[in-house]
């Protein structure tokens, strides 16, 4: 009985001819996914990034009742045992619950980031590339001229200038990271505009802003987003990096970058201060560097 | 680098030369806007800098008006300009010393770091992607393809750290951090100031292998990541070279696989090739800030990160501007030599 619904379901899902708009997308979302889970890289990806997003959420569950700043001078630079996994800092802070917790400040860096960077690129990008002539040429100068710019060297020259913090650490990547998307979303933009359907709403007198907003924006989405998943981990490197530097997150914020940097003066005794969190970096990195790659694959399997 | 229709070569690549002076000259521009934006935004304000806290109203009013702050923005702006022209970056706080001889002073360290990198990058990388391109599925190619996936997801100053935690604390394979050891400082007279080329000048053999010893580390580290993208990139070149049919016509004429693979193919990659050395080149010397953070390696880098801390905007300016201005030339000159080298290009 069951077998059946399921394979119905199924005849439903991938129809050749949907009946309904609705038919249409479900079809195509269900389609999407089985093609993204057939993908062994995209999902090993995915799964170490659901782990990323578990451990943020359920930090406190995880870390016991350990907190990530509670200090005692006692066990300082203790080496991982029984009650601490991983050792304990020059501040006899708990190294596992820190890593724990700082898992939600990557995953804030990471959310924030992204929501800075796509509309800005998007918003430059559809711009240029639909209304063209001398908007385009002034846009695309511009963001030629970002794109050519180191991006951490900027990066830390704006941080200094706006003083140290997590949201100027997220403001100083967004304005270096954005470029890219423009130049993707305006060419994007430019094949879009030359199809029949959009002379068609042009014909039917639907205004730039919801031709923009309502026809091209919505198709440049996915390949905006399978390239926002290959750059986050550069962007949670770049984060790491001026963590590290001492721009990030300010003291006592379990950040894994400046973790990373407080173990530096004691690696050749106490190893795991600064190893650990290190290789919390590693792993989210890998998960969406893996996740975006299965993605590139899947959607867009001409540029690999 | 659009729209180009003109028949005539010589004009062509006149105009091309044209344009790519033109969007130099308008990215530099950008760079020295920001850099002056964000030397206006920070919270230091640049007049008590120079007159102190205790300074009368009078006496601040003066050095105001003679560093020019009354003026109108956009006219600060371009006596700011004129001043980076004259190689004027302003006086160091913490080294008291002007900003550019600073520069110049910790500029080999970085380059040395850099170009041997690069070289490792060249001579690894190169080699590596072309046999993993040409046999693409094999046990090279999954290799190539994890230590690209590594060298995107290991942060580099990380990697610095577990270096020096083994290959220095456990093992004792190489120096420490730093160039030399303490004792081998201010030996060589410097020529070139970078210190592997100056102890062969001298002729001194300690001071060379020393210096060696400490620099293969940081060096090989930044090779990594320069080893991983080079290697990643000179693969899908290879790929798609061989893929086209004179590359089959080759092997049908009776020449052998790696015949057709580096004499056919190899040369076609050899101009995408160049940009892709340039590009790692120029991030290196990028990506040199942490990891000289982490060796104590005396190059811009660390001069930066340095007066970060003691808010010495001037200096970490001038080094943006420094930094931005190698990175900005190296991939300009590389778009440019693309353009010139491809014959596919230079009349498309």
């Amino acid at each position: 009985m069951s077998n059946t619904e399921i394979l119905t379901w199924r005849e439903w899902l991938t129809d050749d001819a949907p009946a309904s708009r609705r038919q249409a997308v479900t079809g195509n979302i269900y389609r999407s996914v089985r093609a993204v889970c057939s993908n062994s890289a995209a999902v090993s990806g995915l799964v170490m990034i659901a782990m990323l997003i578990l451990v943020a959420a359920f930090a406190r569950q995880i870390s016991g009742d350990a907190s990530p700043i509670a200090q005692d001078l006692a066990t300082r630079l203790g080496a991982p045992n029984a009650q601490h996994w991983f050792g304990t800092d020059e501040l006899g802070r708990d190294i596992f619950a820190r890593t724990v917790y700082g898992a939600r400040v990557t995953l804030s860096i990471v959310l924030l980031v992204s929501v800075v960077v796509a509309p800005i690129g998007l918003a430059v990008g559809t711009t240029a590339g639909y209304l063209g002539s001398w908007v385009d040429s002034i846009l695309m100068r511009i963001t030629d001229v970002f794109l050519a710019f180191p991006k951490l060297v900027l990066a830390l020259a704006f941080a200094a200038a706006l003083g140290p913090g997590i949201e100027n650490a997220v403001i100083a990547i967004s304005l270096t990271a954005w470029p890219p998307y423009a130049r993707m979303a305006r060419a994007e933009t430019i094949a879009i505009a030359r199809s029949d359907f959009i002379s068609a709403v042009v014909l039917q007198g639907a205004s730039t802003p919801r031709i923009l907003f309502r026809h091209i924006v919505p198709l440049c989405l996915s390949s905006l987003i399978v390239r926002l998943t290959l750059d986050m981990a550069g962007i949670i490197l770049t984060a790491a990096g001026l963590g590290f530097l001492g721009l990030g997150a300010q003291p006592p914020t379990p950040e894994w970058g400046s973790m990373v940097s407080s173990g530096r003066d004691v690696i050749l005794d106490q190893w795991w201060v600064a190893t650990i969190p290190g290789i919390a970096i590693f792993i989210v990195s890998l998960g969406f560097n893996l996740l975006g790659d299965g993605l590139r694959d899947v959607f867009d399997p001409k540029s690999t | 680098m659009r729209e180009r229709t003109y028949g005539d070569r010589g004009l062509t690549l006149l105009w091309r030369l044209l344009s790519f002076m033109g969007s130099l000259l308008l990215t530099f521009t950008g760079l020295t806007a920001i850099t002056f934006v964000i030397g206006r935004f920070m919270a230091v304000d640049p007049v008590l800098a120079v007159v102190g806290d205790h300074a009368t109203l009078e006496v601040y009013e003066k050095n105001r008006i003679a560093l020019g702050l009354d003026r109108p923005i956009i006219e600060q702006y371009f006596l700011y300009l004129k001043k980076l022209l004259a190689g004027d970056f302003g006086q160091s706080i913490m080294t008291s010393h002007p900003v550019l001889s600073d520069l110049l002073h910790f500029f080999p360290a970085t380059f040395e770091l850099a170009t041997i990198a690069t070289l490792l990058g060249v001579f690894i990388g190169v080699p590596v992607g072309v046999a993993a391109g040409a046999r693409k599925g094999g046990w090279l190619d999954h290799f190539v393809r994890i230590i690209g996936l590594f060298g995107y997801s290991m942060p580099v100053f990380w990697l610095g750290l577990v270096g020096l935690f083994l290959f220095y604390g456990k093992l004792g394979w190489v120096g420490g951090p730093g160039r030399l050891d303490i004792g081998y400082d201010d030996i060589v007279t410097s020529y070139t100031g970078i210190i592997l080329v100056d102890s062969l000048i001298a002729g001194e053999w300690d001071i060379f292998r020393n210096a060696l010893s400490h620099i293969i580390l940081p060096a090989g580290i930044l090779g990594y990541y320069s080893i991983a993208y080079i290697a990643r990139m000179t693969r899908s070149f290879m790929i798609e070279q061989l893929s086209q049919e004179y590359v089959t016509a080759a092997r049908i004429k009776g020449r052998s696989f790696w015949g057709a693979v580096w004499v056919h193919a190899f040369p076609n990659i050899m101009v995408p090739l160049i940009t892709v050395v340039g590009l790692s080149y120029a991030s290196l010397l990028e990506g040199a800030v942490l990891t000289e953070t982490v060796f104590s390696w005396p190059g811009l880098g660390l001069y930066i990160t340095k007066s970060l801390f003691n808010a010495d905007m001037n200096a970490v300016l001038g080094g943006t501007i420094v930094v931005g201005a190698v990175f900005i030339g190296v991939n300009m000159l590389c778009d440019f030599l693309y353009h010139v080298f491809d014959p596919r290009l230079r009349n498309a």
